[in-house]
């Protein structure tokens, strides 16, 4: 492995189990470097959504290693969990919006947690909410706009902050065509100006093909297999997303 | 379309990292709510509760000590004697044995006339007819308290030269009462604990439920990166708020107990009761008790909140 090359994220057989049933992840060990784009695909049931809880640091693993950003999760101090989710930006499934703040403040929520000078959360959520077609919007509360509506919020929440990873499960599900494809140029742009490394968890085939330069990870029954490469490094002759690189160690 | 807007980030990227938001600027991260529920009214009602017992106990131990200070330092001499001639000669000779005994800095006898007026109550009109016979009384002041070495001191005094001489410290006779009082003050101090138990019982079950019902938002927020300091600090400003509202209003509500009870006291005249009046002193240990109250609920809801968001990852 490519000593120059600083991971992200590194998983070292880990396992996931809900209470005393069955493993819904198993013995999965893969890294992810900067500057990379996955998708993760598989069925529903898969354990997609596990996978990126335990990535977006909402789920501990029930065995195995993780390290995130040069931090030993198992053994680091929980006080400093929140300055590790600072740097990573999530789109969750069913939004998660805050229901009582509106479209602006949801926006402007990991601003404001980091201490952003407040004029400049109001430029940079204004221009942000104007990129993803909302600015008329920005003072509508979530349970008054549509799903599409409340997902480009959560997109636009989960990028403001420009963050180090990007994980979003499955963030195009209830937009038009033409948005998903924006959405998608939008993460493309963060991965490939900023170095963000992307993870969009999809069951969308057609999406794929759509970030040509994108590596997959496959999920089934709880195990990861690797049809691009992704889990192996280098995971492609000459790749390079974003001036990274990815892979790891097979599942 | 594939431009992205400029980001505080990306425009200033020497800017050194920004501090975060602790604290009151950390609370106005989400808008407050609205006091809703019943947990002020609870408060309220507790904190009353505990500002007419403090103003109770307090009540009290002014009495008790007022009733003490008054009669420490008495003692009363009997002379028990039949015959009235004989009666009166001892009563002179102990009159002038106490005056003779060191410490002693005042000699009453207590007039006949006097005496029938305070036993006539009880015996009628046979307290002046003088066919029941009362005994001479008298007064004595000592120096210092009356306590059992200087009423051994006086009997030895009066053994020899007045026979059948009785002597009492007067305070002895209110010791029941004073006891009855120490008792009452003692319940008093229970119930503030007890109310002050309840109180943090009620905030940590409204601080539970104001927990369960937005641990959507908590989630979210923790999952954005909020630090637990930063997520306490939007509950305690509404805990604040609730438990502020809660001993605002149970201070007055407790505050015009106490004055109504006092106005209903003071109007009985008696002189035992008056010495039950509160000093300021005791306004400002029961102004105090509202400030506790809101203290006591933002400890219980830092702990509860602490311990939920133990729970999470």
């Amino acid at each position: 492995m490519s000593e120059t090359l600083a991971e992200i994220v590194k998983f070292d057989n880990v396992g996931l189990r809900y209470g005393t049933d069955p493993e819904v992840l198993s013995n999965l060990s893969f890294t992810l470097y900067p500057g990379s784009f996955y998708f993760l695909t598989g069925a529903s049931g898969a354990g997609k959504t596990s996978l990126l809880k335990m990535l977006y640091l909402a789920q501990a693993p029930s065995r195995g290693a993780i390290r995130m950003f040069g931090q030993d999760l198992v053994t680091m101090p929980r006080s400093r969990l929140p300055e590790l989710r600072r740097r990573l930006g999530v789109v969750f499934q069913n939004f998660r919006l805050v229901p009582y703040l509106t479209a602006f403040d949801n926006v402007a929520l990991p601003l404001r947690l980091a201490g952003a000078d407040e004029k400049k959360v109001q430029r940079a959520v204004s221009d942000m909410l104007d990129w993803v077609g909302l600015a008329h919007r920005a003072h509508a509360v979530p349970p008054t706009m549509s799903g599409g509506e409340q997902q480009r919020v959560a997109i636009a929440r989960a990028v403001i902050a420009r963050p180090k990873m990007l994980i979003a499960d499955e963030p195009t599900g209830n937009v038009d065509p033409d948005m998903a494809l924006k959405l998608l140029r939008l993460f493309e742009a963060l991965n490939n100006r900023v170095g963000t490394t992307v993870v969009v968890a999809t069951h969308d085939v057609h999406l794929l093909k759509k970030v040509p330069d994108s590596l997959i990870m496959r999920l089934h029954k709880g195990q990861l297999s690797d049809p691009t490469g992704a889990l192996r490094y280098p995971p492609r002759p000459g790749g390079s997303i974003g001036g990274g690189g990815a892979g790891g160690g097979g599942a | 379309m594939s431009t992205l807007p400029p980001l505080p980030a990306e425009a200033e990227p020497d800017d050194t990292p920004p501090e975060r938001p602790q604290g009151r600027a950390a609370a106005r991260l989400l808008p407050p709510t609205r006091l809703t529920g019943p947990i002020p009214w609870v408060i309220a009602i507790l904190i009353a509760l505990v500002v007419i017992a403090t103003a109770g106990g307090l009540a009290l131990r002014n009495l008790a000590t007022a009733a003490s200070t008054g009669l420490s330092s008495a003692v009363s001499v009997q002379v028990i004697e039949p015959n009235p001639d004989l009666r009166g000669f001892r009563s002179a000779e102990a009159v002038r044995t106490l005056t003779a005994i060191p410490g002693v800095s005042a000699v009453r006898v207590v007039p006949e006339a006097e005496l029938v007026a305070m036993l006539e109550p009880w015996l009628g009109e046979g307290a002046r007819s003088g066919d029941v016979p009362i005994p001479a009384l008298i007064d004595v002041e000592l120096a210092g308290s009356a306590g059992p070495p200087e009423i051994a001191r006086i009997e030895a005094a009066l053994a020899a030269k007045v026979p059948g001489a009785r002597v009492d410290a007067q305070g002895d006779f209110l010791r029941p009462v004073n006891d009855a009082l120490a008792a009452l003050q003692w319940l008093a101090l229970g119930l503030v604990l007890l109310v002050a138990l309840a109180t943090a019982a009620a905030v940590w079950l409204a601080a539970r439920n104001a927990f369960a019902a937005a641990r959507e938002t908590v989630e979210i927020m923790h999952l954005l990166g909020a630090s637990g300091r930063q997520i306490a600090a939007v509950f305690l400003r509404d805990v604040l708020r609730e438990a502020a509202a809660g001993a605002l209003l149970g201070a007055g509500l407790g505050l015009a107990a106490v004055w109504l009870l006092g106005q209903q006291f003071a109007a009985l005249g008696s002189g035992m009761v008056s010495g039950g009046g509160l000093m300021l002193a005791d306004w400002l240990v029961i102004a105090t008790v509202p400030l506790a109250g809101v203290l006591l609920a933002l400890v219980t809801a830092r702990i509860t909140i602490a311990l939920a968001l133990k729970d999470m990852l």
